[in-house]
């Protein structure tokens, strides 16, 4: 079984995260945002027949895809909620394209955007983690990511300077994406570092700021991509993993299920790390990168630290990644963060990167990571020429 | 003393002889008669072999500090009492679990060797923490 070229993604639609979010709600970014994915790909809202949604966190409830449909109009013949955290975008991407090589759908509109306000707090749900996390203060996902980091850096010898290196080249990248949050001034070594404690050892720069905002994509069936207007951005590989959810009962902290993940999606698509023309690693802080980096086979375990120090992470670099700025420079507007990797990489392979543009970008590597390391989504993608 | 504001945990049907050793002072863990692996936290079976043959045992609480963070600024507003450290302790018996240790952020050391201590927070609430051994 494969899903090797069975669905391409054929438009996109991504809002300008907005830092307050005064009285705007979830389902009218929704809307927003399937209007422009639509369009996009030139299609009208009867066209969409498969309907994938993230929870907002914003305005959560039981049998969300319902509302939504209800709300935007849409009468589809799949619909769901994907809850894997940060990799439901990525997640969404071969849901969409297994459904329709079940020949259960022909066009999947995949939809995230949820609203954040600062000093908004949201303690952990689940009843073990209300049990057993949330009373010592892990609370939040800043302290999983802590815990990797040191412990990357006992283990690895990774330095400060390396993690900061990460929020640097994407700052770099950022400033020529008009819809990132922070797209003004670059950043250095030294201001990241410089810049405040947050959770010992990272500081505030390397840690996603909360905006709102919305993304979607339109995954299509290869005969609807082949008269699609953009050029299609076919799915080749697709890979899933999973094995905790807090960092703690992890098997191991510092290598993640983004192994057996990115293997399958490689696998899949019958390509290895090396041929891929730029990498949309999942970025809540900067540590994650570099553990992705490792684990999905771009450097040795243990060497994602010098890896990022040595080479250059912008768009006219030797090694492109998260060529948006990343969510640390593009911000996290809850689900469409994850969603902005995915965006990204059909961008640059539709060629429409514009001044970021990655020269000759026809393969993409995308991962997706929800919770604390905890759910990994690897995709490659393709433009054929 | 001012009011206990931080979370506190509920014993359910699974967890509760593992809060109510704490209560006693004593570290409690269950272990699986099939696999013979300690695991917390407590289950209904054993999350590395499936088994429900399992029992509970006092054990050391000797263990080491595996990773941890000083947390300056929380997540939560119940710990606007930062910076504390939160921390994983990998046991002796082999399990993981997150904690607090309690002891200047200086004074850490990834490896080092750490020990249970009980902290009664509240009345009948009583959490596991460590401090350098």
């Amino acid at each position: 079984m494969s899903l090797k070229g069975k669905a391409a993604a054929i438009g996109i639609g991504e809002l300008k995260p907005a830092k307050e979010p005064g009285d705007l709600t979830a389902l009218g970014l929704m809307a927003k945002v399937s209007a422009e994915a639509l369009a996009d790909a030139g299609l009208e809202k009867k066209d969409i027949d498969g309907f994938l949604v993230g929870m907002p966190y914003a305005d959560p409830g039981m049998l969300y895809p319902a509302s939504a449909i209800e709300v935007l109009g849409f009468a589809p013949r799949m619909l769901n909620v994907v809850d894997i955290g940060g990799a439901s975008p990525a997640g969404m991407i071969w849901r969409a394209a297994a459904a329709i090589d079940a020949g259960m759908c022909n066009a999947v509109l995949c939809l995230v955007a949820d609203l954040n306000r600062a000093g908004d707090q949201r303690p952990p749900t689940v009843s073990v983690q209300r049990e057993f996390e949330a009373p010592y203060g892990n609370i939040g996902a800043n302290c999983g990511y802590a815990l990797i980091a040191r412990r990357h850096m006992y283990e690895y010898g990774t330095t400060p300077e390396q993690m900061a290196k990460v929020a640097v080249d994407q700052r770099a990248n950022a400033l020529k994406n008009p819809l990132a949050t922070f797209n003004e001034k670059p950043l250095t070594i030294a201001e990241v570092l410089g810049s405040r404690m947050i959770v010992d050892p990272l500081h505030l720069y390397e840690i996603v700021s909360p905006v709102s905002g919305g993304a979607a994509v339109i995954v299509a069936s290869p005969e609807i991509a082949r008269r699609a207007k953009n050029p299609p951005v076919w799915l080749l590989g697709a890979g899933e993993a999973a094995n905790h959810s807090s960092i703690t009962y992890a098997p191991s902290i510092t290598e993640s299920p983004i192994k057996p993940a990115a293997e399958s999606a490689f696998k899949m698509a019958g390509l290895k790390p090396s041929d891929m023309d730029l990498v949309c690693p999942y970025d809540c802080y900067t540590i994650t990168v570099i553990v992705t980096l490792e684990d999905a086979g771009f450097c040795k375990k243990g060497h994602g630290g010098p890896f990022v120090a040595e080479h250059d992470l912008t768009y006219a670099g030797d090694f492109p990644c998260n060529t948006h700025g990343g969510q640390l420079s593009f911000g996290q507007p809850g689900l469409a963060g994850g969603m902005s990797h995915v965006t990204e990489a059909i961008r640059q392979l539709m060629g429409r990167g514009g001044e970021r543009q990655v020269k000759n970008a026809a393969l993409a590597y995308v991962n997706g990571n929800g919770g604390i390391m905890s759910e990994q989504v690897s995709l490659v993608l393709e433009r054929r020429s | 003393m001012s009011e206990y504001i931080k979370p506190l945990p509920k014993p359910t049907a699974t967890s509760r002889p593992f809060w109510e050793a704490a209560r006693n002072h004593e570290l409690m863990l269950q272990r699986c008669g099939a696999c013979s692996k300690f695991i917390y936290y407590p289950r209904d079976r054993c999350p590395y072999c499936f088994s429900d043959n399992l029992s509970w045992n006092r054990v050391s609480g000797r263990g080491t500090l595996y990773s941890y963070t000083v947390v300056h600024r929380a997540s939560s507003r119940a710990f606007a009492d930062a910076p504390y450290v939160l921390a994983i302790v990998e046991l002796d018996e082999g399990p993981r679990m997150t904690t607090n240790i309690v002891a200047p952020p200086a004074d850490l050391k990834v490896g080092m060797p750490v020990v249970a201590f009980f902290d009664d927070v509240a009345p009948g609430h009583t959490l596991v923490k460590f401090k350098p051994a």
